[in-house]
């Protein structure tokens, strides 16, 4: 019925995306309320020095696109709990340095060319046999990182200074979400690009935060929203020729306007309601 | 009262931040069952005392005895339930019920890798109970009032069954009769729970009118003892550096 499932390539993207969409707004709704959003932006950045580095020294820009993120990770955590710079400024700082980094090392390695394209904004086709052992098997840890330490990450998220009142080490937790999310940055890189991570990690995220009733409730909802955009986002970009990750992000964005539609009509029908109309 | 146990032990506490003192030797120590209530001046390092206590904060020297353990290593953190400043203000963009909210207090004691039992949710619902926010439990914590959602902050702050119970400025951005009635839940908790409670506040008549103990707070333990003990004007000009009128709330 579909041609595109009898592609290899397009079945790996899809399991890959299965992967990347449900982790992704996970790790992301937990940088979403504690205002860190563009934590994920940052970390996409950084693996692209990563990819670079890679390209470089003909490693697996995958592999290379893991390990600097998660030393960034580790770099950001540190000076944000050691020295007086806000977080916020951190963030820029190590977005726009590595993306200086990545830049001089591109040069170096005369790496200006098709697959800096497909990492910068994602492709469908990109997705190989190794990448996808290590995508599926990382995506698990992460998932299964989330899972079991779910209550402590939502106590320190909540409140970090109550948490660590009663006895929650909030910085080993702070360490944990910024290492997991600056995997999932890497092994989303493929599909959606480096450019576009941070968005499929937050807007499926304050889309389902304006229907949410609960925090359980908004995390499934941002799953679900996820999930659409990634796999709506590759078959349109199968059976259109787009670039996935483009795609992948303009569905989230169509879903979080109608969201905010649905707000503006529910309340102004309340506003009508009250009025007697 | 003077046979209960000491739970809180504050030797020798002195801080400093960035070279500047803002606590210098502090020495008292808080029996099981107190009702003590911190004021002085702003600025004159209450919430730093505070944060010491509840190991936040290291002090510079001297240390913080809970139940006999350094509180820098005491493991049953949990054992003191801590309300914050500002709750009034606290969580409105934050997507979670109050339940969930209620939940995130009861966490250390449930510990690492293990789920929520039947005895936990148990206590999750008790809190709620006494803190008067069963009704709403689904509700979103952005959709309460400033009272209702200070409210919470206490159940979260009961959850884990403590001994302790410290709160800082509760009635900020509270109207009158709702401090009022605080007050008195406060009092409750003290009286028929047997809970030790520390609160820091700025409303002197009303703290004075409640507390068995008065620690007054100048960078420097100013007086500790009875209310009554403290309305000598010594004190009072000594922690304030001038004259002040107290209002007295009688109930």
């Amino acid at each position: 019925m579909f041609e595109i499932f009898q592609f290899d390539f397009m079945i790996r993207a899809f399991v890959a995306g299965a992967v990347i969409a449900l982790i992704a707004p996970m790790i992301g709704i937990f940088l979403v309320v504690r205002r860190y959003s563009l934590m994920a932006d940052t970390l996409a950045h950084v693996s692209l020095a990563g990819v670079a580095v890679g390209l470089l020294t003909k490693m697996n820009p995958l592999v290379t696109g893991i390990i600097t993120p998660v030393i960034a990770a580790f770099c950001i955590e540190k000076l944000r709990s050691a020295r007086n710079i806000s977080g916020e400024s951190l963030l820029a700082l190590f977005l726009s340095g590595s993306l200086a980094i990545a830049i001089v090392l591109l040069s170096i390695a005369k790496g200006f060319n098709a697959s800096l394209f497909s990492f910068l904004f994602g492709s469908i086709s990109t997705v190989m046999p190794n990448d996808l052992y290590l995508i599926v098997g990382l995506g698990i840890l992460v998932l299964g990182t989330i899972l079991a330490l779910y209550k402590e990450l939502f106590a320190v998220s909540f409140d970090d200074e109550l948490a660590r009142a009663s006895g929650i080490s909030a910085q080993v937790f702070n360490l944990i979400l910024t290492v997991l999310a600056a995997i999932t940055v890497s092994l989303a890189m493929r599909i959606v690009g480096v450019l576009l991570i941070g968005a499929l990690m937050v807007i499926p995220v304050i889309a389902a935060i304006q229907f949410g009733r609960s925090f359980r409730q908004t995390l499934l909802l941002s799953i679900a929203f996820s999930s659409l955009s990634v796999f709506l986002g590759l078959f349109l970009s199968f059976y259109l020729d787009l670039a996935s990750g483009g795609t992948i992000v303009v569905i989230a964005l169509i879903i979080f306007l109608l969201s905010l539609l649905r707000q503006t009509l529910k309340k102004t029908f309340l506003i009508k309601v009250q009025n007697g109309f | 009262m003077t046979t209960s146990p000491v739970c809180i032990e504050v030797k020798n506490v002195s801080f400093s931040y960035n070279g500047l003192p803002v606590l210098t030797n502090i020495n008292f120590s808080v029996k099981e069952g107190e009702y003590v209530g911190i004021i002085g001046p702003n600025g004159g390092g209450k919430t730093t005392l505070l944060r010491i206590i509840l190991g936040l904060l290291k002090p510079t020297s001297g240390e913080v005895l809970i139940f006999g353990q350094n509180v820098q290593s005491f493991k049953d953190r949990f054992l003191i339930g801590y309300v914050p400043q500002r709750t009034a203000e606290a969580g409105l963009h934050f997507p979670a019920t109050v339940e969930e909210i209620v939940r995130t207090g009861r966490t250390a004691r449930v510990g690492l890798l293990k789920r929520f039992k039947k005895e936990d949710l148990a206590a999750v619902q008790r809190a709620m109970e006494i803190a008067d926010v069963t009704d709403y439990k689904n509700h979103l914590i952005g959709h309460l009032s400033g009272g209702q959602r200070q409210r919470v902050f206490i159940a979260r702050a009961l959850v884990g069954d403590p001994k302790i119970l410290i709160l800082d400025e509760p009635t900020t951005g509270v109207d009158i009769l709702s401090q009022e009635k605080f007050y008195t839940f406060l009092r409750n908790l003290n009286h028929q729970m047997g809970l030790t409670v520390i609160v820091v506040s700025h409303d002197i008549g009303i703290v004075i009118d409640e507390v068995s103990t008065v620690l007054c707070l100048n960078r420097t333990l100013v007086c500790q003892g009875p209310p009554n003990e403290f309305l000598k004007d010594e004190y009072v000009e000594k922690l304030y550096s001038k004259k002040v009128k107290f209002l007295i709330h009688k109930h």
